[in-house]
């Protein structure tokens, strides 16, 4: 496990990248993107089995993770580009024509650590149900990981996903949700009421883990608790707050989807501490 | 003319059971998903002999997409099976994200496709699946004519590698290809050289063709009939050689106007070599109940359709 000061350190940085990225893009999704970087940063830099260096689009002998919700691109690229899987010069690229960081991730350009292309929502469940039925076909004692939006689950196949896993029990799949309580036209709550998300994975037949998105201990804990193979898949709806980091995004839909001023930028990185370098 | 005889009448989708199951044989990475319809698409010789190998989805299609990609990003070589709509229509965004786009080696097992899937009616009878699938990118369209030629393109489909839509039917029909002729994916099988007119077709229209230029010779018009099982990649080349040889082609498929075999080749037509073509389709409706004979004949789809547009499109030249 890495120690808690390290990952905070990392996640600062993502942040920033995140700004950046967006920023000089002009476009993109910062909100969930900075809500969701504690996560991300406990799963690829204490949690997953994973090396950058022997990885292979087909995840042989390797931990597996697939982002469902996939305008969270940004935290996905930087989290990779800081693991190693390229360089971090190419995150100045987002979204830029010619770019293999495109605005959704793809796999056309084979980037490294990308498994499938995500954007259209609702279907990664799916096909992480997939790929971790073929490791254990395959004997392959790694785990599958995947990320959902609170939002996303709006879409019904997030649910037939729901059922066929536990149906198979496909034990060595990880889901957990960004319960952050917000989507693009405002709180979910006003949009279409997805609660209780405990109540309805437990009913579909999951182990069911809450956990608070921001507090490294409390992630980490919550994929522990994932890792038991008792004949159920498992679903840790963390508790994250949308744009966490930067004060005048935190909490609100209104940067699900836009890209701060120059102004606003250097705000934001006035919040967010230099710790690993800029790219 | 070539003589072809019907050697029995069979059902296309058996043709598929019987290639799956061969093609699991020779690779056991060849999986076999179904959503709730093991039965009708013919799946249960496979599930039979490889029960671990075999994986019910449920009714829940847009799921059963998403399963077989993540299972082919491991490697394995999923088919995943059911009636033609349920498999392109209801998920197309999935096959588009999931496979097409993500370019995973899954491949689409299309069974009841047309009006002869017969009773059920419109909703469970496509007239546009080859147009949907013909439209993403990267995907291989194939559309065997016979049971034989249906399990062999089976048996090509598993050993290709990348996205594959494989079309196939429900009523019984003749099976006059070779029994063990291998399928080569991209390839017009040229059925019957002829020098007045090209008919061009498709899955069931390929026997009503051959019946149709048989019919004409008898009144002394020679059709080139060519079976077009690769719908995409079309082998141009061998469209454009037998159009500017006969100068005129009629082109016949289960399937609506609208993105068919029929623009594909009427799209090769005019970039490449302007023929007065004729068209034997669905138009632009939708099916009904009926036998597969009746409606067969209600939509226009058989050997009398075919020569009768052979008649116009000759006086075309």
């Amino acid at each position: 496990m890495q120690d808690i000061t390290t990952l905070q350190r990392i996640a600062s940085q993502v942040r920033r990248d995140i700004v950046r990225m967006v920023c000089a893009a002009k476009s993109g999704h910062p909100g969930g993107s900075l809500g969701i970087t504690d996560v991300m940063t406990a799963l690829y830099f204490s949690e997953m089995n994973h090396d950058p260096k022997s990885w292979t689009r087909s995840g042989k002998g390797q931990d597996v993770f697939i982002i469902s919700a996939g305008h969270l691109a940004p935290v996905y690229y930087s989290i990779l580009a800081r693991s190693g899987y390229f360089p971090t010069a190419e995150l100045g690229t987002l979204r830029k024509f010619g770019t293999r960081l495109q605005g959704h991730p793809c796999v056309t350009d084979s980037l490294p650590g990308v498994f499938k292309p995500s954007g259209s929502l609702g279907q990664g469940l799916s096909t992480a149900a997939g790929i971790a039925l073929g490791k254990k076909l395959d004997g392959d004692p790694n785990r599958v990981y995947v990320l959902c939006g609170d939002g996303e689950s709006e879409e019904g196949q997030i649910w037939e996903a729901g059922m066929w896993a536990a149906h198979h029990k496909v034990d060595n799949l990880i889901a957990f949700t960004d319960w952050n309580g917000q989507q693009i036209d405002g709180p979910t709550t006003t949009v279409t009421a997805i609660e209780d998300l405990r109540d309805k994975w437990s009913a579909f037949g999951w182990d069911v883990i809450e956990a608070d998105g921001h507090d490294f201990e409390s992630i980490l804990k919550a994929f522990e608790f994932a890792h038991v193979l008792n004949g159920k898949p498992k679903m840790i709806l963390f508790r994250t707050e949308m744009g966490h980091g930067v004060d005048y995004m935190a909490g609100s839909h209104k940067w699900h989807g836009k890209a701060p001023s120059a102004e606003e930028c250097k705000k934001a990185l006035s919040q967010l501490e230099e710790t690993l370098g800029d790219y | 003319m070539k003589k072809y005889t019907d050697t029995g009448k069979k059902d296309t989708r058996s043709g598929f059971g019987a290639g799956l199951l061969e093609a699991g044989k020779r690779d056991s990475r060849v999986l076999a998903l179904t959503a709730d319809l093991k039965g009708s698409v013919k799946m249960d010789a496979f599930a039979a002999e490889f029960p671990e190998r075999f994986i019910e989805c449920g009714i829940a299609e847009a799921n059963m997409v998403g399963v077989a990609a993540g299972l082919a990003i491991t490697g394995k070589v999923p088919f995943i099976g059911s009636f033609a709509e349920f498999v392109t229509g209801r998920v197309y965004d999935q096959l588009r994200q999931e496979v097409a786009y993500g370019h995973t080696n899954v491949k689409i097992a299309s069974s009841h496709a047309g009006v002869t899937l017969g009773e059920d009616g419109a909703t469970h009878q496509t007239m546009e699946d080859i147009a949907l699938m013909r439209a993403l990118p990267g995907m291989t369209v194939l559309v065997p004519c016979d049971y034989n030629q249906t399990r062999n393109a089976t048996i090509a489909a598993a050993a290709y590698e990348g996205p594959v839509y494989l079309r196939f039917g429900r009523p019984s029909v003749a099976n006059f290809t070779p029994e063990d002729e291998p399928f080569e994916i991209g390839k017009v099988y040229n059925l019957n050289e002829g020098k007045d007119v090209t008919i061009i077709a498709c899955g069931h229209l390929v026997w009503e063709a051959l019946q149709a230029a048989e019919a004409l010779e008898a009144e002394g018009i020679s059709a080139e009939v060519l079976n077009v099982p690769t719908v995409k990649p079309l082998d141009e080349q061998a469209i454009i050689a037998s159009l500017r040889k006969t100068g005129c082609a009629v082109v016949a498929e289960e399937h609506n106007m609208a993105g068919g075999l029929g623009e594909a080749v009427a799209g090769v037509s005019a970039a490449h070599c302007p023929t007065p073509l004729e068209f034997v389709n669905g138009k632009d409706r939708f099916g009904q109940s009926g036998t597969p004979a009746e409606l067969m004949a209600a939509y226009s789809l058989n050997a009398g359709a075919i020569e009768e547009a052979v008649r116009k499109v000759m006086a075309r030249k």
